[in-house]
């Protein structure tokens, strides 16, 4: 066994956390306050190479493994959870599928923009009635002769409404299998397209400065070459991304639980009461020991998730657990850190309420909590 | 335009420094190591020279073999090759020797300029720089904020009291970096990748071409290394109205400090 990072891993590792140290850090407070999403910030996110990173150079993608996208989303996610979240959807959720089942035309269109931050791209395929349930979804697709024509609408989609939004990937029903469920097909829309609109939401709990969008889809025509892939492959498509998806929200659950931890501690070290730090305090130390414990767990479980696929072997299984581990961490991470802090804790100078607020989503997206204890039930064979 | 960068790694600034048994080093085994920030701005600096003009960047290093890591970075950045010289005794070395050491090595690679950080955080010497254009009989310039290389000239901006001066010397040459010189790009992913594949040519100082025999022993030594005094907690001077508390103030400074 060899639980060493190579050196490049270590490097990456490094100059992330030097970069969001130092570029986002000091911005993460105020964009999340005045609910921002910052283009500036993504554009310089992509000038360091952080979109695209799985993608090969064919299509001017940074060529890593895995693993080494998962611990540069880890590093930006412990100093803000929002440009985590426009890395790990932008990468996963919007790069992923043109990237494994687009056409070679697609992927030389699209690719070289979105791998280098310049353009970002949503994944539509949550709806207002369809959460969970996603094969409940009712957005259609007709075939009407060189065209599709799309009619429904997605919710909560991430990178979709900004200015650098450039498209989305809309997931729609195209026909009914021969055992009468729905046909699912994947379609990719530029903006611009007549009839397609999408509205950024706001007043949101977390992840405040990431762009969450709307999509409104009325008698949209998109060629037929839009399809993405092959017509039917729709619902297989999505479950694969959500798969890959599920390690990027568990880097974020990890890499926020470290985030929410380090401060912590730094503070319970400082804090002085009843004339001693209270890091000295063992109703104290001991959450934090709890912590530091469960977070060498976490990692450990999301690396080896990481490796089993970079090995090209199922890593499903361990997908959904590290996503469910990392997620529901970082509540209890958060939660201590909140508790450590005391009042201050409450407020938003002290930036670990901004860690318990994003931490929420983690248990939602992608899959809730819920959903992956059904995924991981299925594989254990009950 | 060849050009090389003297690039030494450094502890982090906010690494807690703490000093060893033999009370004249530092404890190593908890400190993050980093290239050092003024040497950051050279290797910046050489890599907007070498996108304006053409040629390649190597980088220089003396020091221990964890500073290939260092080296590493600077590769990631964009630089085209390093040179390690290694030696077990190298942390004691002073800025003399290391300066021979650089001299010797940097008479078998050939260059337009050098660029050096003008004194790393670490010692804070500013002897490296200066010490080696001397020993290579070049002339240098320090703490320079703003170049421009026209026709195997440099002109250079240097901050002084009250003003800048502007200096012009011909190449090959050598600059020390000053803070404001530029903003050091971030090693790219893949930066790092390609940084894989570049070459770290590590030597031992014998073969690096330095032609003292031996090396001699430093002139400077380290004899004791003491923590910064811990600073006293500050008084804040209470009072009704500003003219009260400026009644207090100088009464503290009259009875307590004893200063007027």
């Amino acid at each position: 066994m060899d639980f060493d990072l190579t050196r490049e891993q270590e490097m990456i590792r490094k100059e992330v956390r030097k970069f969001a140290q130092s570029e986002i850090a000091p911005v993460a407070a105020e964009l999340d306050e005045k609910e921002k999403f910052s283009v500036e910030l993504t554009k310089k996110m992509g000038e360091i190479g952080l979109f695209g990173m799985f993608v090969s150079g064919e299509y001017q993608g940074q060529d890593l493994n895995y693993l080494s996208y998962i611990v540069a989303v880890e590093e930006i996610a412990r100093v803000d959870g929002s440009q985590a979240a426009t890395i790990a959807a932008g990468n996963s959720l919007g790069i992923g599928p043109i990237y494994y089942f687009g056409t070679a035309k697609q992927k030389k269109k699209y690719l070289p923009k979105l791998c280098s931050g310049q353009g970002l791209w949503g994944f539509g395929l949550t709806e207002p009635t369809a959460g969970s349930d996603a094969g409940g979804s009712k957005t259609t697709a007709i075939e009407d002769g060189n065209q599709w024509v799309i009619n429904g609408s997605k919710i909560f989609i991430t990178n979709a409404s900004c200015e650098l939004s450039m498209g989305v990937t809309v997931q729609a029903v195209t026909g009914t299998r021969l055992d009468g469920k729905p046909e699912y097909s994947c379609f990719l829309v530029e903006h611009g397209t007549p009839g397609f609109k999408a509205t950024s939401m706001h007043r949101k709990m977390m992840w405040r400065a990431s762009d969450t969008a709307g999509l409104y889809f009325d008698d949209v025509r998109v060629p037929k070459d839009n399809i993405l892939g092959i017509k039917g492959d729709g619902f297989r498509q999505m479950l694969a991304t959500l798969d890959g998806g599920r390690l990027s929200i568990a880097a974020m659950g990890l890499g926020g639980s470290q985030g929410a931890y380090e401060t912590a501690l730094a503070y319970a070290k400082k804090r002085i009461q009843f004339g001693q730090p209270i890091s000295k305090f063992q109703a104290v130390a001991f959450k934090l020991a709890d912590s530091a414990l469960e977070i060498e767990c976490a990692r450990n479980l999301l690396y080896k998730a990481c490796w089993l696929k970079d090995q090209n072997r199922p890593f499903e299984k361990e997908a959904a657990m590290a996503k469910l581990y990392c997620s529901e961490l970082m509540g209890r991470v958060a939660n201590h850190a909140v508790q450590i802090h005391g009042g201050y804790g409450l407020m938003k100078e002290y930036n670990v309420e901004r860690f318990y607020r994003d931490q929420k989503l983690l248990d939602i997206g992608e899959g809730t909590s819920e959903v992956q204890r059904i995924v991981i039930s299925r594989y254990i064979g009950c | 335009m060849e050009i090389i960068v003297l690039l030494k790694q450094v502890p982090a600034t906010e690494s807690l420094i703490r000093i060893d048994d033999d009370g004249a080093s530092i404890k190593t085994d908890d400190i993050k190591w980093v290239v050092n920030p003024y040497d950051e701005f050279a290797v910046e600096e050489a890599l907007r020279i070498k996108e304006a003009h053409g040629g390649s960047v190597t980088i220089v290093s003396v020091g221990p073999e964890k500073a290939s890591e260092a080296i590493r970075t600077a590769l990631a950045m964009g630089a085209d090759k390093g040179v390690l010289i290694t030696d077990p005794g190298v942390s004691d070395f002073d800025s003399l020797i290391v300066s021979r050491i650089l001299a010797g090595a940097l008479k078998e690679i050939p260059f337009d300029l050098i660029i050096a950080g003008h004194r790393s955080v670490d010692k804070d010497n500013s002897q490296v720089g200066p010490a080696t254009a001397e020993l290579l009989n070049i002339p240098h310039i320090s703490m320079v904020i703003k170049q421009d290389i026209t026709d195997s000239k440099i002109r250079c901006h240097k901050t002084v009291e009250g003003g800048t001066v502007v200096l012009e010397m011909s190449l090959p040459a050598l600059i020390t970096t000053q803070r404001g010189l530029n903003e050091p790009r971030y090693a790219s992913l893949p930066g790092i990748m390609k940084a894989k594949k570049k070459p770290i040519d590590v030597k031992t100082i014998m073969d690096s071409g330095f032609d003292g025999d031996p090396i001699g022993e430093s002139m400077v030594k380290t004899i004791v290394m003491k923590p910064p005094r811990e600073r006293k907690d500050g008084i804040m001077i209470k009072g009704d109205s500003n003219l009260a508390k400026a009644a207090e103030l100088v009464r503290i400074l009259h009875e307590e400090a004893k200063v007027l």
